[in-house]
This record gives structure tokens, sequence and C-alpha cells, in this order.
């Protein structure tokens, strides 16, 4: 455990029994939410330092993430190895930063022992995705098996998928009570929900999948698997994002969140820190709250903080690869 | 010197300042500037200096100007003028495009110059002012390419003398010269006292692209500046600024036959309902009342909650306030930026203690505020009863008031409690809900489930005491315009009003008629108890009733009780006045004996008959338009009508001049209290029972007989009429539009002309019985 998540502990979501009313009436209006998300941009500017220190906050909050079907064991060794040394020497001593090192690593199950020999001593976690990712049209118990495999195996975090044909279908006594159980499973892993906002289309459905998903006990609410047409956008994130406060408001219980998928720039770093410093608060800026599901985002970042230690422009092939 | 290490324990955003060292360059070079006629800038005169409200230091000196430079600038202007207009509208079209391009091009300049002078945040006149003054030039450089097309036979107005506020200083001077220019006007623009240097700018990009000399002239000074533009020999006046001034401005105006717009204050709802999404409408409030520092004529500034939603709301308000970053405007993390100046900084403090005084609580951000310059920390007060002075007067600070309402017609009742009808904001998920109360709310401009938006494709402007006329769209190009007057025809005689028994005037064996006032559908006897004899000839044709201030009082009561009016279908209208035609038509003889009689014209009823069907016809296709605004937003143009009007008709062509002005008003769903011709109102009385066989509503028509300029002034007085037409003397014209600035209900005023002919019908007459009501509505799930 990082000296961060000691600091900040807090009592663990034990979920709530089933809500509708928490969620059934709460309208999202769809284009005043794209216009804050817009808007955001323009509100808030990071320059310098300030810039720098976000981004590596960006690194800290990473779950850099593999989850190809051809991972093999050094792929995914050759990515934890990234997740210990994420920047280049020059760069961390031009910060004047000891250390630093990625959220977590997410993999696959059964990548997940491969996984934990590399990042043994790191005190990195691995993540792994669960329950018939990414689809999850898998038999519930093959989900749950599935679940417990990866914790047997060493993960620490469990990103499980959501049913979408129950949440499209507004099922949601049967979502939770899915959810329920596959937190369950987890034991003491972490679970983060993915919703798959990208399938459940609508702002309404998303917020209300994401109420379903805290009640019945998650951890983290995380968008995306990243293999849908649509992945993480600032007006899910948003939606998501304001599900969680109220959530917390109603039961003092602090929920992570998790972008995932789509996010590939620096810039995209920055855009969803700041909505989480200005729709949740500092708290949403720790790895205990807060992670970014990426992988090619950590090549932008080492660069544009290159240039920010260095003054010039960096090339990325002057950086170890992930 | 701020170590990485540190920040990624506080999370702070840092400083991110945008740079203003090319501004404060050309303002340490300029120094001193005179004012902008015919194409250069004149010598400093006597100069007052403009401040940084956010630091209070010195940005420039400026000219104020004399009677003798606002002059020299409409002579200017004045010479500029034929060969303007004359171009092409191709011509003039290059002439906005080269502007909008290089406004573009300068636009980090303005933005940043117009930070520092009106201390708003850069966040702002980079993402918001610069953009939409860019857009306005683009889409105006589009109706001066079109006019002969989309205005056939319209012309320029000539010299427009145009008066801006210091709240967006660069894009209301956009507003105002963008459309005078396409349509072949002149300006002199004075930019206001506390914000002058973004309009000196834009002089220079004049002189950069080469605009002819004298099109666009900028004189700048205080309010006794603006007062000589008011008074020089302008064609029109165009004032954005506060009710007050606006006032001044319409009886300085009054009987001059300048053209006016009026672009006022507000006190706008912003009404949330209980289904709506509450954070969305949070952030409504943030680009509400907390954009600009709460200096926006048409910010929602009075939050109307349901009771329902109201501690949800109060909380989740509360929290996004304590986010608003307050400070240096030219940073780039500011929300709030400085208040323009001390004035009326000490004007916000005063209104906000007033209202803590009379029982409210004030919610405020716990901002730092910075050591000097202008600040307010932004907030809103609760527990805001209609009764308390902040529910009613204009802030224009970033404060709110929050009331709840109970029901949706509660809701609507208290926003249009208000003297003001600029703006509102609906916010709710049921669309049909939405729809019906923005139909309901007295507003020029309805946002749903949004707030602030702006597009130069949509007209902008205020009902009530927020003013009259539009800007942008193609209805703020119509107020740069005029169709050709018809030609004027002199005023018949009024005729004596005499109270006392006349003599010797024996009437025929007949049974002796009585006219009567006709109130609320029914014939009612004067107040006062007099009538008048009626003469013509030497003859006494009747006794017509000697209507008083109370006849006009009982008359308006009625018109307002008959607001069906309004809401009946044109097509239901429609019928009502082919009804009317149809009555008349069957009585056609006796009308024409009558007016053979006072030895007026028989044709007049056939041209009676005529111009109701003609306006029948209209009732059901004068209708509104769809705006091209933004993509994924149906921005709906609406006609309205005024609602009670009153109509003084002239005293030639007693009947047909009754029926051009009535048939229109009522056909767009107005009511109207009517003062038929003083001379002959006979012709009109026996109207009555027409009218009563012909289903029109009690209360749409009203008629009251008498002194007729008299009357027209209680209608011009009285608070509860919106509009007033008056065909009549120039006295009585000059008087009706001075009343008439008591409310600042919108006037027309109309010469006498041959009632025959084409120029006594038209659209003219419905776009004068209507004001454009203009309602976005985004849309996407």
């Amino acid at each position: 455990m990082s000296s961060d998540a000691k600091t900040h502990a807090f009592a663990r979501n034990t979920g709530v029994p089933l809500a509708p009313d928490w969620f059934e009436k709460v309208a999202v209006n769809t284009p005043a939410a794209v216009r804050r998300s817009e808007s955001l941009a323009g509100r808030r500017s990071l320059k310098k330092e300030w810039q720098a220190a976000w981004l590596v906050n960006a690194i800290r909050c990473m779950d850099l993430t593999t989850l190809a079907g051809d991972d093999t064991p050094d792929r995914v060794a050759r990515l934890c190895a990234k997740a210990r040394r994420p920047l280049a020497d020059h760069i961390l001593t031009g910060l004047g930063l000891d250390s630093a090192r990625t959220g977590a690593v997410c993999v696959y199950p059964t990548m997940v022992a491969p996984a934990v020999r590399a990042l043994a001593g790191s005190g990195i976690p691995v993540a792994s995705v669960a329950t018939g990712f990414p689809s999850g049209l898998m038999p519930l118990k093959l989900r749950l098996a599935e679940i417990r495999y990866a914790v047997d195996e060493g993960a620490s975090e469990i990103d499980i998928v959501i049913s979408r044909a129950l949440a499209l279908r507004g099922e949601w006594s049967a979502l939770y009570d899915e959810i329920a159980a596959m937190r369950e499973a987890s034991g003491g892993a972490h679970m983060k929900a993915i919703l798959a906002t990208g399938e459940l289309r609508t702002l309404r459905t998303v917020y209300k999948a994401s109420m379903v998903a805290m009640q019945a006990g998650a951890d983290f609410i995380k968008t995306s698997t990243g293999k849908e047409g649509v992945n993480a956008t600032l007006p899910v994130s948003l939606v998501m994002a304001r599900a969680l406060r109220d959530y917390g408001a109603k039961t003092g219980f602090k929920i992570g969140f998790k972008p995932a998928g789509g996010m590939k720039t620096a810039k995209d770093a920055l855009a969803w820190q700041v909505l989480m410093m200005e729709e949740l608060g500092r708290d949403w800026l720790r790895p205990n709250l807060f992670r970014l599901g990426a992988s090619s985002m950590l090549g932008d970042i080492e660069r544009q903080l290159e240039h920010f230690v260095t003054g010039r422009y960096a090339s990325s092939s002057r950086h170890a690869l992930a | 010197m701020a170590l990485v290490k540190d920040i990624l324990e506080s999370m702070e955003y840092g400083p991110a300042p945008e740079a203003a060292g090319e501004v404060l360059a050309w303002l340490k070079a300029r120094g001193r500037f005179g004012h902008f006629i015919n194409g250069v800038f004149g010598k400093p005169g006597k100069t007052f200096i403009t401040h940084n409200p956010a630091t209070g230091d010195p940005l420039a000196e400026v000219t104020q100007g004399s009677g003798a430079d606002v002059a020299a600038a409409v002579a200017a202007a004045r010479a500029a003028q034929p060969a303007w207009a004359a171009l092409a509208g191709h011509e003039r079209a290059r002439w906005l495009y080269a502007l909008a391009r290089h406004i573009q091009k300068r636009e980090r300049f303005l933005a940043v110059l117009e930070v520092l002078d009106n201390g708003k945040s850069i966040r702002e006149t980079r993402d918001i002012d610069v953009p939409l003054v860019v857009r306005h030039f683009y889409h105006h450089a589009g109706w001066a390419e079109m006019l002969a097309d989309e205005f056939p036979g319209a012309e320029a107005l000539g010299v427009c003398g145009q008066i801006i506020p210091w709240n967006f200083p660069l894009l209301m001077l956009a507003w105002k010269i963008a459309p005078a220019l396409a349509a072949g006007n002149t300006v002199v623009l004075k930019p206001a006292e506390y914000t002058p240097l973004t309009a000196l700018a834009f002089a220079e990009i004049c002189a950069e692209v080469g605009l002819p000399e004298g099109v666009v002239n900028i004189v700048t000074g205080d309010g006794e500046t603006g007062a000589a533009l008011v008074a020089a020999q302008v064609d029109k006046i165009a004032f954005t600024g506060s009710t007050e001034v606006g006032r001044l401005i319409r009886r300085a105006t009054a009987g001059t036959s300048k053209k006016l717009t009026l672009e006022l204050g507000g006190k706008s709802p912003f009404v949330v309902f209980a289904d709506a999404d509450l954070d969305g409408a949070v952030e409504g409030v943030v680009d509400a009342i907390w954009f600009n520092q709460g200096q926006v004529c048409c910010a929602g500034s009075r939050v109307l909650v349901a009771e329902a939603v109201e501690d949800d709301f109060v909380a989740r308000l509360t929290a996004r306030l304590a986010k608003l970053r307050l400070g240096d405007p030219l940073d780039k993390c500011t929300d709030i930026g400085a208040i323009v100046h001390p004035v009326q900084l000490a004007r916000i403090r005063d209104l906000v203690a007033q209202g803590e005084a009379a029982g409210a609580r004030l919610v405020q951000a716990e901002c730092q505020l910075p050591a000097k310059g202008s600040f307010f920390a932004p907030g809103f007060m609760t527990g805001v009863h209609p009764a308390n002075p902040v529910a009613t007067e204009e802030i224009f600070g970033p404060v709110a008031t929050l009331t709840s309402f109970r029901t949706l017609d509660e809701a609507v009742e208290l926003a249009n409690n208000t003297r003001y009808g600029l703006a509102a904001s609906i916010w709710s998920e049921n669309i049909s809900l939405a729809l019906d109360v923005a139909s309901r709310i007295k507003a020029g401009v309805v946002w749903v489930n949004s707030t602030n938006l702006f597009d130069a494709g949509a007209g902008f402007g205020g009902m009530r005491e927020s003013g009259f006329g539009r800007e942008g769209g193609r209805e703020g190009m119509g107020a740069y315009l005029r169709q050709p007057e018809p030609k004027a025809a002199s005023e018949a005689a009024a005729g004596a009003l005499n109270g006392a028994p006349v003599p010797g005037a024996p009437e025929g064996p007949g049974i002796d008629r009585t006219a009567k006032l006709y109130i609320g559908g029914a014939q009612k006897r004067p107040d006062g108890g007099y009538s008048y004899a009626v003469a013509a000839g030497g003859k006494t044709l009747g006794l017509a009733p000697l209507g008083n201030r109370k006849d006009i009082r009982n008359a308006v009561e009625a018109a307002h009780k008959a607001s069906g009016w309004g809401k009946a279908t044109g097509h239901n209208r429609a019928q009502v006045l082919y009804y009317i035609a149809e009555n008349l038509a069957a009585r056609a003889s006796e009308f024409a004996a009558r007016l053979a009689e006072a030895g007026g014209e028989g044709a007049e009823v056939e041209a009676a008959i005529r111009r109701l069907f003609y306006y029948a016809a209209q009732a059901d296709k004068f209708d509104g338009a769809v705006h091209s605004t933004k993509s994924a937003h149906v921005t709906l143009a609406m006609p309205e009508p005024w609602g009670v009007m009153g109509i003084a008709c002239p005293n030639a062509a007693p009947l047909l001049g009754f029926v051009s002005l009535v048939a229109p008003a009522i056909a767009m769903g107005n009511r109207v209290i009517a003062i038929p011709a003083q001379s002959m109102p006979l012709a009109v009385t026996d109207l009555y029972s027409v009218f009563d066989t012909s289903d029109l509503p009690g209360g749409v028509v009203n008629i009251v007989t008498g002194n007729r300029d008299e009357l027209a002034k209680t209608l011009a007085q009285h608070d509860d009429v919106a509009a007033l037409w008056y065909c009549g003397s120039r006295e009585g014209a000059a008087m009706v539009e001075t009343e008439s600035a008591g409310n600042l209900k919108a006037t027309w005023v109309l010469a006498n002309r041959d009632w025959q002919g084409q120029g006594a019908q038209g659209r003219g007459f419905l776009e004068h019985a209507t004001q454009i009501k203009n309602i976005w509505v985004p849309y996407g799930e």
C-alpha cells in the first residue's frame, strides 16, 4: 500500500439494499452535461510546474493496461517494468522526484501470475479483468469462478463487467444481485464495476447503472472495457462522478472512479483530473479513488515531462516502451 | 519556486496568466486617444482616464466627447452614407467580411484588451465575447449580400447613433455596427465611459481594412456625450443600457421621428422544476448569474425552484459555489473577475445589504478577495420574498435570489411578477411542460435547459421595460431598415367636443339612436355622463359618448380579461374576422349611407370588407421561423401578440381607418382599446351589433369615443397597456411617445394616409402588432 493510501484510508463501501428511488427519477440532460464537460477545459489551465505535477499524478493514478489476445508473460513483464519505472531517470531527477510508479497494472486473469511475479516487491497492485471480459456474456457461475481464479492468482483488484442486457432492459434487481455476487467473490480484492457506457448509450442509463453498481458494493465504477465502439468520454465521466457523489452524500462511502479506453494524450490526463477536482475534490486525485485505464497515454505524458525538464521536444524512440 | 513534489501534495492549479505585454505596449504607444471620426483619430481633447478594475491601475486617457465632437462625427457619417448605401450588397458584404477576418486575426489582442478594460475573465473574452463578435460580422456580411433579395424595397435608415454599455463592450459594438452597416447605414457609436478601449481598437481595425471614411465613427465620453448623440441629427438611436437611461432616451426622441430600439435591464427568472437535471441546472446558474460577474442584462438572476427539490438544489448550488475561483481576470483559471468599476461595486454591496436587511440570507463563496481592485464574492440569497428589494431590483452583480414555488402556475406567476421581460431559463425534462412555460413567460428570449446562449442568427431583445426591438437574426436586420413610407395625407379636422345640448337640429321621424361605448362586449354609457354632438356639413348627425380616463381604465380591464383570444388558433381568429366581414357586407348599404351622411366615401365599406379578408387570411399565415444557430439546438422565433394594446384612429376614413388598424391587431391575437375618429365615431359605433353577431368574444375590441388625444394620453400612461398605435397629429404623436416612456411600451406612430391605397395594408402592420420571442431548445439524449 502506498503512503497515500495509508494516510487517506477510509471505510470500504459495504453496499446498501437495492434502492431504485435513488436513481429512477434522476434526470440527466445530455446537452447540459455536454456543455459542462466542454467548458471545463476552458475554465482551468495548468502551466509549468503545475502541469508537470498533475501529469506525474496521472501516472500515479494510472492502471497501465494490456488486454490483447496476443498478450504473453514476457509482454506482461515488459509492461510491469514500465509500471515500476514509468519515467526515465533524467526526467525523474529533473522533476525533483525520488521515485514514480503507476497505480496498478491491469491484465487478463491468465496473465495475473506473470504480472505478480514481475511486480514483486514494488508494491504495485495487479488488477485483473474478469467475468467474461469484455462482453460478460458467460454463465454467472463461470464469471464468478473467473473472479475467484484471478484472486487466487494474486490479483488484488478485479475489474468486472456488468450485464449490459440487464441494464438496457431495466432489470435492476437482477443486475444488483449479479454485481453483489461478484463483490462477494472478489473477497478482499477491490472491485471495479465496468459499465461499458458506450453500449448503455444514454446518460440516464449510465447514471442508473452506476447507482446500482454502488448499491451492490462496487469499490470503483469504471466507464468502459476499452473494447466498445465508444469508450471513456467526458460527459459520461461527468455523470458517473455525479452519481458517486450522490451515493456518497447518501451513504458516506467514498467510491472510486476509473475512466478507461480512448484516452491517449497528456491533455486527456489533465482534462479528466480537472473533472475530478471540480466535480468531486482533492480526494479523487489519489490512486485509491481515481484510476486512469490507459496504455498509450503514458508515452505522451513522458514526452511532455521530458519537454518540461529539458525544454526540448521529445521523441518517444528515446523512452522505454511499455 | 514551486516544487513538483509539493504540488503533488496540494494539487493546486497554480498561476496561468495570459500575457498582456502586446496590449500594454499598444496602450503605452497610443497613450491618449482622440475620437475616430471620418476615418482618422483626432487630437485628444479634454480627457478622462480609464482604469483596469482588477488593479485600479490607469490604462489610457480617452477624450470626453463634446457636442461639437458628436456633430462632427454625425456630419462625417451623413456625408459617407449615400455612397455606402449605394454600394451593391456584395460590396458591403466584402467590407463586413474583411472586418470579421481582421477581428479574428486580432482575437487574442482584443480578448486581452477587453479583460484589462472591463475586468471580465480571459476565459470569457477568449471563448465567448470575441468569437461571438466574429460570428456577428460574418453573419451580417451575409445579410448585406442578400439584402435586395430578403428585404425587397427596403432602404437604410441613414445615420445611426449607437450607445453601448460596459458589460460586453466589443460584443455590443458588434451587435450594433454589423447590422447597421449591412443595411447601408453609417454609424456614430459611443462606447461606455468605463470601457472605451476595444471600440478604439476596433476603430483601428476599420482603418486597417481601409473601410471608407465616415462609415464608422467612434466618439468616447460619458452620459453627456450620449445625450448629445441622442439629440443630434441622426435617423436612429440604438441603445443598450439601463432602463432608467432608456426612459430618458425615449422621452428625448419623442416626436422626432428618430427610430428607436432599446435593450434595457432585466430580472430574468431561472425556473427549476422538480423533474429537472439538478446538477445541470446548478451549472446553468453558474452560466447565468456567475457569468461576467453577474453584470449581464439577461442574467437568470431570480432562481425559482420547486419546493420539492429546493433543499437538494440549494445544497448542490452551495457546493458548486465553493468551487468558483475569483481573482486575476487574466488568469486562465479565473471564474469570477473584477466588477467593472468601484461605483458598481458599491451599488452591489448596497443592494445586497438591503436584501439582507429585508430578511434574505446571503450564501456567499468564501473567496479570498485580492488586496486591490473591485471584487465581489459570488453568492445567492435565500428566503427572498417578492416584496424584498432584491427580488425586483437588478443587482447587476454575481448574486442571484432564490425563491421557491409550489405549482407550475405559481412558477409562471412569479416569473412574470416583474416589470422586466428580457429573458428566462426553464429547467425540466418534460418538453410539454417546458414549452408550456416558455409560451407563458413574458420574455424576449427563453432558454430551455440552458442559459445565456447567443448567436448572431437569433434575435435578442426584451419585452415590457426591458425595451423593444431585436438584435440579431432577420428581426434584428429589420430594425435597421425601412420600407418606403406611403405618401402622408393631411389629417382631417377633429371636430368640436361640445358637451352641451345643440338645439335646432331636429331628428327625423324615426326612433332616436343612442351610441354608447363598447367595453367587454357590452355597450356602456360613458362614466362622465356626457355626450358630444357629431356634426358634418353643419348638420348634427347624432350624439357620441364623451369617454374619459375611467372608461379607458374599464376598457383596459375588460381587454385583460379576454386573454383567451391570444391563445385561440389563427384559424379561429380568421373565422371571426371573416364573419365580421360577412355581417358588414350584409349591412353595407346602411354603413355606406352613414358615411355619405357624414360627407365620407361609401367605398370605405367595400375596402373595409377586403381588409378584413386580408387579415383573416394572414391570421394563420404570419408565423415565425426556426433560426439556424448552433447544432443540435432548435431556435424558434415566434411572433407573439403584445397582449393589450391601444389604437388611436385617424379622423379621415372613419370606418376604413379603424378597420385597417384594428383588424391586423386582433388577427395577431391582441386585444385592443380603440379610439375611433373623433370627428365621426358613429361609423364605428354602428359596428357593435356587427361584432355582437360575429362571434367576436367580448373584450377583444373595446371602443371608447371622445377626445382622441386625451384618451390616447391615458392609454400611453397606462402601465398595463403593452403597445400603442397612434395616427393623428404631430403633437399627438410626440405626446404618445413621451408618455409611453413610463412603462416603455412600444409605440407606432403612423402618418395619415390614403386608406384605400396600397400603403394601408400589409405585413408591416402585422410586424408592428407582434413581438418576436426566441425560444432555444437544445436537444440530444
